[in-house]
């Protein structure tokens, strides 16, 4: 067993190895398998003797561990094609050797069968993810926490974390303040803890609701989604411009629009 | 002495529409809003409604599509605005869609 095992890290050595010499020379390519057939068939016939079990049996396993490797290499060689094309478009050729050895690690080695999609994607986002980690998709996301909330008395709401998250978004407290107020349609300011003390009583999910629809509108670049811009205003005109891709647009000004007047009527 | 004859065009205002349009250079939006009364009453407010329409008209029907009372209220500056009891952002909404008294992306909900 023992033997075996130090067979199987052989291959895996000499498996990331070789398919880098097969694409200089292919002949030996084909040649190998031709050996290979030989092998097996002599590894058969070992089998079928019933006589030296101990040592022979070792041996034919050993026999048949080398003739593996040569089928996950030749297999490997249709993978480092592929790959290599792939690398033409992203990298050079040395980190094409480490493409080869990632190759060992996935599902199909060794196995006749048919790569599956989402495995290829994987491997894919794998060569993405060392060579160019930001275009692999996971770009850090901001976490925006929950907002705090308390109620003070029975017709005020305090925002406690209305701060910290205005300065997730790097955004003026003022402005983040016009549009929370305007869209919760009440009055409002901020008390000697800088937390913002709302008129109404209002659930952290209303908070959460309205800073959503300003993030996508005041925070978010439109072109890569990125939270990294800056709001500016010139001439009046309020724009946003993204510290990433460098787009800009204008965005609307904040107006709190109609607001009824409720509670106590005075005529 | 030279006669100055230069027309200044100050009848037409070409930032009219403008005006109460809330994105730069988008059409007229109407406008539902929410706004908390005393307790856990509220109050909605439609703004922005062409002034060729009946208010009245339509305050009639929501009346009785809501079940819930309402009035219109004349704003100094924008112009007419009704007023539902209640949570009738939704339903107002669907009603102006249906009727065809404004397009879908015409309407901004506000609130929470
Ligand atoms: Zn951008």
């Amino acid at each position: 067993m023992a033997d075996e095992n130090i067979e199987m890290k052989e291959e895996q050595e000499l498996a990331p190895f070789d398919p880098t010499k097969k694409k200089k020379k292919k002949k030996v390519v084909i040649q190998d398998p031709v050996e290979d057939v030989a092998e097996s068939s002599q590894t058969d016939k070992s089998d079928s003797l019933p006589v030296n079990d101990g040592l022979e049996s070792s041996f034919a396993g050993m026999k048949k561990k080398k003739k593996k490797p040569v089928e996950s290499i030749s297999l490997n060689d249709e993978t480092v094609d592929a790959g290599e094309d792939l690398d033409d478009h992203v990298n050079d050729d040395e980190e094409g050797e480490e493409i080869v050895q990632q190759q060992q690690r996935y599902p199909w080695e060794g196995s006749e069968r048919d790569y599956i999609y989402d495995e290829l994607l994987g491997r894919v986002f794998n060569i993405l993810r060392e060579n160019n980690p930001e275009l692999a998709g996971d770009r850090r996301r901001t976490v925006m926490r929950p907002p705090q909330v308390l109620r003070e008395g029975t017709k005020k709401t305090v925002f406690v974390n209305f701060m910290d998250l205005c300065k997730t978004m790097h955004r003026q407290p003022d402005h983040v303040m016009l549009f929370l107020l305007a869209e919760l349609g009440t009055s409002g300011s901020l008390d000697g803890q800088q937390r913002l003390v709302v008129k109404g009583r209002f659930a952290p999910k209303n908070f959460e609701g309205i800073l959503r629809r300003y993030i996508t509108e005041y925070v978010i670049c439109l072109g890569c989604k990125s939270p990294d811009t800056i709001l500016s205003k010139e001439n009046r005109l309020f724009f946003l411009r993204c510290e990433k891709c460098g787009s800009q647009r204008s965005v609307a000004q904040i107006k709190a629009g109609f607001v009824a007047r409720v509670g106590r009527r005075k005529t | 002495m030279v006669e100055l004859d230069i027309q200044i065009p100050s009848a037409f205002d070409p930032f009219a529409e403008a005006k109460d349009s809330d994105a730069p250079g988008t059409q007229e939006n109407i406008h539902i809003r929410i706004q908390q009364r005393n307790g856990k009453k509220s109050l909605t407010t439609v703004q922005g409604l062409k002034k060729e329409y009946s208010y009245e008209r339509i305050l009639k029907d929501l009346k009785k599509d809501f079940c819930c009372n309402g009035n219109v209220v004349q704003d100094k500056e924008l112009g007419k605005i009704i007023q539902l009891q209640g949570d009738q952002r939704k339903k107002v909404s669907h009603f102006l869609v249906q009727t065809g008294i404004a397009k879908k992306d015409q309407i901004k909900i506000h609130g929470f």
